[in-house]
């Protein structure tokens, strides 16, 4: 497996995951840097990722939204605090609304990224933070139902299939 | 990978999950009492449905265990389920279950392109014409 580890943090709303890839660091950086090859990894097969806005510089934004399986559009957004390339990202992750703002209402992540060289490869550490406990229990609760819709939009495929 | 962190409990408990949010006024009973409580009434008002419709939608979400119901006078009050540390876990998991598919889609990209830093180009997007058509 390339995650090496993963550790959840209740108290400090923090999920901090490790994983190692064969690949240089260099390479790996460009995974997060060429919008094209982002929104391959960032969305679900079945919710695909489109970036529209993608400025990887110190208070720049980065604009998505995903397409769910009936057309249906969930739009986010980064807001870039710190950027070292090709080692480091530090931005926060956030839904926006229906006009591609920011939505004040929804939870937000505060995402850390840094990219090491280890034994040929890259070690990838990612630390995610929630702003808040209650941010946090809504976002699962909304986690949990889009989750579950999507693996029962999963099965309708199939039993269509 | 959501259905993975439920797959231990009984059938029967992941038959009622899937059953009580496969409905979309259902999933919207939820979204609206995330932050907090509200009367049946009230939601009821939000449908174009009857009050014991809503109700009855209420219930299966209350035997999925999603939500808690509670009489207050003469108003049921309906919220998410207060177990507020088993749902903060849960949100580690889910974010950890995305961040773990989204890692395994970046090694499927890198594993696809020859570019392993020695290669002459820069990964060219129309290389890979695996990517469907967006939507």
């Amino acid at each position: 497996m390339t995650v090496t580890s993963v550790d959840k943090d209740v108290d400090r709303l923090t999920l901090t995951i490790v994983a190692d890839f064969t690949a240089p660091v260099e390479r790996v950086w460009r995974l997060w840097a060429d919008p094209r090859q982002l929104e391959r990894w960032w969305g679900p097969p079945s919710y695909p990722a489109t970036f529209e806005e993608h400025d990887l510089t110190p208070g720049g934004g980065v604009k998505y939204y995903m397409t769910g399986p009936e057309g249906e559009k969930f739009g986010g957004w980064w807001r870039v605090s710190s950027v070292t390339p090709p080692t480091a990202l530090e931005f926060t992750d956030a839904f926006s609304d229906q006009d591609g703002k920011p939505n004040p209402e929804m939870p937000t992540t505060e995402v850390r990224m840094t990219l090491t060289e280890r034994e040929g490869g890259t070690r990838m550490e990612l630390r995610s933070v929630f702003d808040t406990r209650e941010q946090m229990e809504q976002l699962a609760e909304m986690g949990m139902v889009e989750g579950m819709s999507q693996a029962i939009g999963q099965m309708d495929a199939l039993l269509a299939a | 990978m959501v259905v993975d962190g439920i797959a231990d409990e009984t059938g029967e408990t992941v038959d009622r999950l899937f059953h009580a949010l496969a409905d979309g006024t259902r999933r919207d009973i939820l979204r609206r009492c995330v932050r907090g409580e509200l009367s049946v009434s009230r939601l009821a008002a939000a449908y174009p449905m009857s009050f014991a419709a809503v109700q009855k939608h209420v219930t299966v979400l209350e035997r999925a265990g999603l939500v808690t119901k509670e009489r207050r006078g003469r108003e049921q009050l309906v919220r998410t389920d207060p177990e507020a540390v088993g749902r903060a876990r849960q949100a580690l998991d889910e974010l950890e279950s995305a961040w773990r598919a989204r890692v395994d889609r970046m090694s499927g990209l890198l594993a696809e392109g020859a570019d392993d830093g020695a290669g002459p180009d820069a990964p060219d997007p129309h290389e890979h014409t695996t990517k469907g058509p967006d939507g």
